[in-house]
């Protein structure tokens, strides 16, 4: 499951600025460990953003996303008070949803 | 509830590339995860991430910025944004040239949502970073180069 995202949306002036922080390795596939052994690539493949019922942004990932990824992004229209939504989801099939409220 | 964005990554040769692949057993199906564009993914150079994109060659805009840092001393988190002021913007990318596959990520925008997306990404070593942006149906790209002191990739 992954540790909580970090979810901040804010309007102003009729524009949402949503910015997320996500707890994820993104291990690239290219690291070696000590013993000189491959580290397996980890990482987000895909995220997705709601406000309400509507997709607001729908982003898919490398593994060249840094460590505990970070995202910022802006709509129009949302209102203090919604709600917003981000989902995401692992190259091994693990996911993740977290919400947060409008400020 | 996603059909709408494969039918915007997929159109073009992306899915005629991934089918191809498929059938000359390179990758296997089960292999592709559900939705993810794997061929744009995985794919090494620029020309070929393009076409997996179905970008074909765009042009370069002035109407596409790509802001980062001239020097990053971390590879391993470099903030890296793209805006554009471009019309009916549907998809924004980034690329960077010399990593070992060039594609970092790549967001479709519904409408309403602007053109302006930030993250953070790894570089391997000093290297352009392309921002590739749809408009009306058309790619436009922008480029700036960032220097790496401390590269992101290795062990």
């Amino acid at each position: 499951m992954g540790n909580p995202m970090k979810i901040r949306a804010a309007n102003k002036d009729g524009v949402t600025e949503v910015k997320v922080l996500v707890s994820h390795e993104m291990e690239t596939g290219q690291r070696k460990d000590s013993a000189g052994a491959i580290v397996p690539a980890w990482f987000i493949t895909e995220l997705t953003a709601k406000h309400g019922d509507k997709l607001v942004l729908s982003s898919e990932f490398g593994p060249s996303v840094s460590k505990n990824p970070y995202l910022a992004f802006k709509f129009k229209g949302g209102a203090k008070g919604d709600k917003i939504v981000v989902s995401w989801k692992d190259n091994k099939g693990d996911s993740r949803t977290d919400e947060a409220v409008i400020a | 509830m996603n059909n709408q964005r494969r039918t915007v990554l997929k159109s073009g040769s992306g899915a005629a590339l991934l089918g191809l692949l498929a059938a000359a057993g390179l990758i296997t199906p089960g292999m592709a995860l559900a939705d993810w564009n794997k061929a744009a993914f995985d794919a090494k150079s620029m020309a070929d991430t393009l076409k997996a994109l179905g970008a074909g060659q765009p042009a370069d805009s002035k109407d596409v910025q790509v802001t980062g840092p001239d020097i990053a001393e971390n590879g391993a988190v470099v903030p890296v944004g793209v805006a554009s002021t471009l019309p009916n913007v549907t998809m924004v990318a980034i690329l960077i040239e010399k990593n070992p596959n060039a594609l970092a990520a790549s967001f479709v925008l519904p409408e309403g949502t602007e053109a302006n997306v930030q993250t953070r990404v790894k570089m391997g070593q000093t290297s352009n970073i392309y921002a590739l942006v749809k408009s009306d149906g058309k790619f436009f790209m922008a480029t700036k180069e960032i220097k790496v002191t401390l590269g992101g990739c290795g062990g």
